[in-house]
């Protein structure tokens, strides 16, 4: 990423404070993480300090601040996983991938993250792989799953 | 720009043509449950199937109609017949039953769920109505009433429905005039805490000042509540004439809709609506010739429960990190960037326009005194029905878990009402009403609808121990007794949950859990502990039983259990010895085979390959470590 890239995503802002979490979010969008350079691009603009940036930043579950895998997945820690085993299919995440949560593979195949509900808690326990929403998950196609993707 | 009454007329023959369409039409539920359970591939297949057959439907992508349990839901209307709708719908059963409805006109009743319309002879035979199943026949649908029937990315289906009616009621009405009406219906704020709509909307309207906001709170974080979500998906439009009625109201400038990120399709949504909505001159200057000018931007939440909070919900859309502030002032004083504001959650706007379209009086006939008009519930954990409901206030608990929801999986043991910050009820208080004052009186919170389920399968001490560990995380760290009390409480309760609990750590959890709950600013801190409060009330003998026994009588708690082979069910597959990782389930074929408690790390591979792929399918159990002496003789 580039200073000028960086730029270009500013260049959609006016400057004002009250946008500190869009350009944020743009910037993860576009590049998958906030990089120490981005943080140090957006304090000029906004005219307040890296350390407030990062103050906010990292108070926001979704922000990243490493690289992400080719992949994502994301597993549901909300009550109704919970209680329909989510716990277990994180840890078996956590084995299958050698990846801790927030991590990101050593050959960048995936990056794990739990999160608090992905809405489809009807169909108990859900994990999240790039877009898709796998619904009444267990370890076995759990497996199988992990399996199809590059 | 065209008249009101035009675009009415015109979203009238668009939607009576689609009624009238000599087409058949296939409809889909591809809201995120939809689509979770497999709705795409489900598209693909019907339009496959067509293709193949040389037919032609229309196919229309609706909401959800509620029984997610039930997804992928798939609906045919032969033209001019009743629409018949099937549950649980597999890219090879939508061929089957295209192939025989619309070449056939076989409606396969024993595949049919329900029929929507009138009964027809042949076609209808053996089907029961769609309305008289028993998770819909108690419901009373009104701001879920459109999810499910009209496409939510079309505003003439809206309309056709008597869409943004409501808004031109309320500029007839004036701003007073919608605020009375609005009293007039008893109207309490969906999002939680049941406060008067009106009272807040009056305060805010008699600030003065000419810069006003209005804010959709649409963060719901509540783990396991999905009702907001729905609503959006199902029905955008609703939700943003219900902004619109609210913002003439207070006399806003502009308004926003603050969701969550993880939401995509409801933000996808919500975008495509309102620009629907500039086109047809219902944002933007002098909507409809009524004065008023009134805009919306849509701010995407970055992933804090706090942030529902609307102090905190404030702070995160001026930029800031998301922290509660004490009040007053209250926002309806001084809100956003210090100007008067108003935050409603999305079920609190998606039922104005249906107040404003019927009346005070029509939306009275619904609920109990105090407690008027109809309430929408996620209703999930270890329930059979699982899904979204609406009912009128003041229905019995009993009726929603069993008559709507098909009662638990196994025997009842709790539910938990009101998310993190609610309390869990045990089947004492099963014929509770469900309005605010009764939930409160048992101990826990109505909430913003979330109703989650557990049976005996359910650990009474893991669920408090996950609930706090969950506020604890979310706590955004100002105040001490929240931070500090709630985080200590997590470790009383794990080390209870790892079988290492003393007998006074019962005290110690109530004395920090009320601390806790008087010495924290917000709503977060205050209610954090009522999952444990309520639970050390209703449920200790439970408590006790991890304490003094070592024994999870659920069968959850990782320390407290074993898995084992039953050597009498076992038929020896070796399913179970080639998914376990590491190696501790051995054993020649056809014989039972052997689990080495010392080399198991409880991952449940064995279990659920025994019981969906395996023969025997119930040959490895987990249970308490306790139990196994007195039950060697399996
Ligand atoms: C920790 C916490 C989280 C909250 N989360 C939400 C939420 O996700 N959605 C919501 O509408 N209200 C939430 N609230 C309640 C809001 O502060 C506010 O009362 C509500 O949005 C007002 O809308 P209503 O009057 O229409 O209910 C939360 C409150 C607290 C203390
Ligand atoms: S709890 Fe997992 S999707 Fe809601």
């Amino acid at each position: 990423m580039t200073v000028m890239e960086y730029r270009n995503v500013l260049a959609e802002f006016q400057g004002e404070e009250g946008e500190l979490i869009p350009i944020l979010q743009r910037i993860q969008e576009k590049f998958g993480y906030i990089t120490e350079d981005a943080i140090k691009n957006i304090s000029p603009f906004l005219k307040i300090s890296e350390n407030q940036i990062y103050g906010v930043a990292s108070f926001y579950s979704q922000f990243r601040f490493t690289e992400p895998g080719r992949n994502s997945i994301k597993v549901c820690m909300g009550t109704a996983c919970h209680m329909r085993g989510g716990q277990i299919l994180g840890e078996a995440v956590e084995r299958e991938l050698d990846v801790k949560p927030g991590q990101t593979t050593k050959d960048k195949r995936f990056d794990f993250h739990r999160v608090a509900c992905l809405g489809c808690c009807a169909l108990a326990p859900v994990i999240q792989v790039n877009e898709d929403i796998r619904s009444r998950m267990n370890v076995i196609k759990l497996k199988e799953m992990l399996d199809k993707y590059e | 720009m065209n008249s009101f009454q035009q675009l009415q007329k015109e979203a009238g023959k668009e939607w009576d043509l689609l009624q009238k369409s000599t087409l058949p039409v296939i409809y889909v539920g591809t809201a995120s449950c939809g689509r979770a359970a497999g709705a795409k591939d489900l598209l693909e297949s019907i339009k496959k199937t067509l293709e193949e057959n040389q037919l032609t439907a229309k196919i229309v992508e609706v909401g959800c109609i509620g029984l997610c349990y039930l997804e992928p839901l798939m609906d045919i209307r032969l033209p001019g017949r009743p629409r018949i709708s099937y549950a649980n719908v597999t890219p090879d059963k939508a061929r089957r039953i295209i192939e025989g409805l619309i070449i056939n006109g076989n409606p396969q009743a024993q595949m049919a769920l329900g029929y929507f319309g009138d009964e027809d002879g042949d076609l209808t035979h053996g089907i029961p109505r769609f309305f008289e199943l028993p998770m819909l026949k108690p419901q009373v649908r009104i701001v879920l009433k459109n999810c499910g029937f009209i496409d939510p990315e079309a505003i003439d289906h809206y309309m056709a429905n008597g869409g943004y009616a409501g808004l031109m009621t309320a500029f007839g009405k004036g701003p007073e005039g919608v605020i009375a009406e609005v009293r007039e219906a008893g109207l309490r704020g969906r999002g939680g805490a049941g406060f008067p709509t009106y009272k807040k909307w009056e305060t805010c309207r008699n600030v003065p000042g000419n810069i006003k906001y209005m804010i959709c709170n649409a963060d719901e974080g509540d783990p396991g509540a999905f009702m907001n979500r729905s609503l959006i998906e199902g029905d955008p439009h609703s939700v943003l004439e219900g902004l619109l009625i609210a913002a003439y109201a207070i006399g806003a400038t502009h308004g926003y809709i603050y969701i969550r990120a993880e939401y995509p399709l409801a933000i996808i949504r919500l975008k495509k609506a309102i620009a629907q909505m500039h086109r047809y001159g219902l944002l933007g200057k002098n909507i409809q010739n009524s004065d008023f000018d009134f805009d919306i931007t849509i701010k995407e939440g970055a992933g804090a429960f706090v942030c529902g909070e609307e102090t905190a919900l404030i702070a995160s859309i001026e930029g800031k990190r998301g922290m509660p502030k004490s009040r007053p002032p209250y926002p309806a004083i001084s809100g956003l960037h210090n100007k008067p504001t108003i935050i409603n959650n999305v079920e609190t706007l998606g039922t104005l326009p249906n107040i404003l379209r019927n009346g005070a009086t029509w939306y009275r006939q619904y609920g109990t005194p105090g407690n008027y008009g109809t309430k929408t519930f996620s209703l999930v954990g270890k329930i059979r029905r699982s899904g979204l409901i609406e009912v009128p206030l003041g229905t019995p608990l009993r009726q929603i878990i069993f008559d709507i929801g098909g009662g638990s999986l196994k025997p009842f043991k709790a539910v938990q009402t009101g998310g993190p910050s609610g309390g869990c009820l045990s089947s004492e208080f099963l014929d509770t009403p469900v309005d605010y004052e009764s939930l409160g009186a048992a101990g826990s919170i109505m909430g913003s609808g979330g109703l989650i389920v557990m049976d005996e399968d359910t650990c009474i001490v893991d669920v408090a121990r996950y609930f706090l560990d969950f506020t604890q995380k979310e706590s955004c760290g100002k105040c001490s007794p929240c931070r500090v009390g709630s985080g200590h409480m997590v470790e009383i309760l794990e080390r209870i949950t790892k079988g290492q609990g003393q007998p006074e750590d019962l005290i110690k959890l109530q004395t920090l859990g009320e601390t806790v709950k008087r010495g924290s600013l917000c709503g977060l801190g205050q209610t954090a502990p009522n999952p444990i409060l309520t639970t050390l009330r209703y449920f200790r003998s439970e408590y006790l039983s991890h304490i003094k026994e070592k024994h999870c009588p659920a069968a959850v708690c990782k320390e407290l259990i074993e898995y084992r082979v039953v050597p009498d069910k076992c038929t020896g597959c070796r399913r179970c010895v080639n998914v376990c990782p590491t190696g501790a389930i051995t054993g020649p074929r056809a014989e039972p085979h052997n689990l080495d408690p010392t080399k198991c790390i409880k991952c449940r591979a064995c279990y659920e390959i025994c019981r969906f792929d395996a023969i025997a399918g119930d040959a490895i159990i987990i249970r308490s470590r306790r139990s196994i002496p007195d039950e060697q003789t399996i």
